[in-house]
């Protein structure tokens, strides 16, 4: 199957590689899995005092598409707030890809990989007020 | 003809199969179907030995590997294990599937063969404990549920296995 050039970038050259420190109470770590293809991939974010989106980290076993989607949400996630990205949509990943419909699931992979990240910070904020 | 994929080989849908059946009665509806007994048949009698022979190869393949034998019970039972729009598992397994797929990749980087064999052996082992799982949850218990968590996991062990075979082969070479 032929990837598209946008895909065959972020595979060759992944973008933000790499885990931050999970005991930071300012990073939130999102793991997901699809048992369709058996990927894994992992998304950490570090989220400033403001709420915004300071630094994203990936790790992903799987498939280029899968690679790709992940590589390209670090990009977008970096400036936003954690509504904002919360609010990215698997559909916007693939079109930005241009994933093919089998390839779809790689997208859906990555917007719940922020949705966890994002829960994750949530969840540790909550705790440090309420603390 | 029926078209559940157990009783096309004479077994009573179940994870824990009698593979020595399994396997006989495959090889005797391959021999029935093999185009070479239809040469003067007629067009129909073809057709329906190339669909016999065609629905015979495809519940061969599902039933052999014991995952797709357990999606396929479940399957059976109206659940659907697998779903693109699913990606929730349990924590510690993903970790889990992180560190193998670390281990991997280290060992691939090292060409080393030996870590590879000793990774594969340790997976094998926590897939061969969900089998037995399986037996007991599909077969006993009934319990739909956790066999579908439990099938899940199998997926995910077999590609890691999958995985590392192909870089075993690829060092080998």
């Amino acid at each position: 199957m032929a990837y598209s050039d946008k895909v065959l970038d972020h595979y060759e050259n992944p973008r933000n590689v790499g885990t931050l420190d999970k005991n930071d109470p300012n990073v939130g770590t999102g793991m997901v899995g699809a048992p369709a293809c058996g990927d894994v991939m992992k998304l950490m974010i570090k989220v400033n005092d403001a709420g915004i989106i300071e630094d994203a980290k990936f790790k992903t076993y799987g498939c280029g598409s899968a690679i790709a989607s992940s590589s390209l949400v670090t990009e977008w996630l970096k400036g936003k707030t954690v509504d904002e990205a919360y609010a990215i949509k698997n559909s916007a990943i693939a079109e930005e890809l241009a994933l093919p419909p089998v390839k779809i699931h790689c997208s859906v992979l990555a917007e719940d990989a922020i949705k966890a990240a994002v829960a994750d910070i949530k969840a540790k904020q909550l705790a440090k007020a309420s603390a | 003809m029926t078209d559940n994929y157990f009783e096309l080989f004479g077994l009573t849908p179940s994870f824990n199969i009698e593979l020595a059946t399994f396997e006989t009665n495959f090889r005797k509806i391959q021999s029935a179907s093999h185009p070479d007994r239809f040469v003067t048949g007629t067009a129909a009698e073809k057709l329906s030995a190339m669909q016999l022979a065609t629905l015979a190869n495809e519940a061969y393949q599902t039933l052999k590997s014991p995952a797709n034998r357990a999606k396929y019970l479940l399957e059976l039972q109206g659940i659907t294990a697998i779903s693109d729009t699913n990606t929730a598992m349990p924590t510690d397994f993903l970790m889990q599937q992180m560190e193998w797929r670390e281990a991997l990749e280290d060992a691939k980087a090292a060409k080393d063969i030996f870590a590879l064999e000793q990774l594969h052996a340790e997976i094998q082992s926590d897939g061969k404990a969900l089998q037995a799982n399986l037996i007991d949850l599909l077969d006993i218990k009934k319990d739909y549920s956790t066999a579908t968590d439990a099938t899940r996991k199998l997926i995910f062990i077999d590609k890691v296995c999958a995985d590392i075979n192909k870089a075993i082969e690829h060092l080998d070479n």
